[in-house]
């Protein structure tokens, strides 16, 4: 587009993208998670990291994270513009093209893995190109649109960050670094599904097989269950490892007993009694998931600064 | 004489080129940063030393 097209006042964006366009394009507030997750296992882990060295690695993770969210909505475009939640998208929006998008995430996805891997070391630059390709190629492309365990799919990509944190400082993969990895896979269907269930008409319109829509609402609040259960063993069982403490032991405490009260008051209603009160366990349900996580992390991160003055875990 | 009014698009132009501007100093930064860090990690050696000990 020549300039002197431009003379005519447009209130539309047309022609070139600005930097915040590019910007929304690393889904900004995925970012915060992976990078809140991402430094707790850096943090945690038994082995110091130079301040710099730190810094640097949680960026490329936050790096690697953005160039899968643009990625992720260069394929998406389509879903994304049927999507009241997604449609203001850079790409449905007209903002960015498909074109641009996918050229920004691909240079940023190797940037990142080369960064990650001469600021660190091979295994944390090696999970974090794993963990863009399961995201982008694996659960976006490949599966998000044939099973309606994409939920649990997604959740496994946005559960990577930690181990890569804690690998960037260790250069290993350890018991404590899965567990971190299986909280955050473990609590991603039960916080999906809650949403699933008082945010309907998205999903359906876009043809994405949400649980809610292939197996009912019934089996959605039967797999929330299911899946809080087996998540609080395993969270209030990382308290008895190297990462978990009184404090974890305390916070996963609290918050499992409440997550899981919501959890059986979602089992026990029926589509009736959720509408006469407007899915207020639901969301009740999904504000307290959204506390459940950071509260974990932020009690992982607590129990790793009690080690550092030596008064951390159970010697 | 009066100057045209700079037209939306030039702002954002202008915006971009900022943002990448100061997104690449940061980078050149943060690149001094590691490594600064990481020769001065005490056990750094000079790759020219590791040849040499290599070959002896």
């Amino acid at each position: 587009m020549s300039d002197a097209s431009l003379n005519s006042a447009s209130t539309t964006q047309s022609g070139e993208a600005g930097f915040g366009d590019f910007f929304a394009l690393l889904k900004p507030r995925v970012m915060t998670l992976v990078v809140f997750t991402a430094l707790v296992g850096l943090l945690a882990a038994p082995v110091a990291v130079h301040p710099v060295v730190g810094l640097a690695a949680i960026l490329f993770i936050a790096v690697g994270g953005g160039a899968s969210g643009a990625l992720n909505m260069w394929w998406e475009s389509d879903i994304d513009a049927k999507m009241k939640r997604t449609a203001r998208r850079p790409i449905p929006a007209g903002k960015v093209t498909r074109e641009e998008a996918f050229a920004f995430g691909i240079t940023l996805a190797v940037f990142s893995v080369v960064m990650m891997w001469l600021a660190t070391n091979a295994l944390a630059a090696g999970l974090l190109a794993f963990t863009i390709f399961f995201y982008v190629v694996i659960y976006t492309i490949g599966l998000k649109r044939w099973t309606p365990q994409n939920i649990v799919i997604g959740g496994a990509a946005g559960a990577f960050p930690p181990m890569i944190g804690w690998a960037a400082a260790t250069g290993s993969v350890s018991i404590e670094s899965l567990l971190m990895f299986a909280l955050i896979f473990l609590w991603t269907p039960p916080h999906f599904w809650a949403l699933a269930l008082f945010m309907r008409g998205d999903y359906d319109n876009a043809g994405v097989p949400m649980l809610t829509v292939t197996h009912g609402r019934r089996a959605t609040r039967v797999h929330i269950l299911a899946y809080t259960v087996i998540l609080a063993v395993m969270a209030v069982g990382a308290a008895f490892t190297q990462i978990g403490g009184p404090v974890y032991l305390v916070t996963a405490l609290v918050f499992n007993a409440l997550f899981l009260r919501d959890a059986v008051a979602i089992w026990r209603r029926d589509e009736v009694m959720a509408e006469a009160d407007n899915f207020k366990v639901e969301k009740r349900a999904f504000r307290l998931s959204l506390w459940y996580l950071f509260a974990h992390f932020t009690a992982i991160l607590a129990e790793a600064a009690l080690r550092g003055f030596g008064m951390a875990g159970w010697a | 004489m009066s100057f045209r009014e700079e037209h939306e698009l030039h702002k954002r132009r202008f915006g971009r080129n900022l943002g990448l501007g100061i997104v690449l100093a940061g980078f050149v930064a943060l690149v001094f940063g590691l490594t600064i860090a990481k020769v001065s990690n005490e056990n750094f050696v000079v790759p020219t030393q590791v040849t040499q000990q290599g070959g002896n």
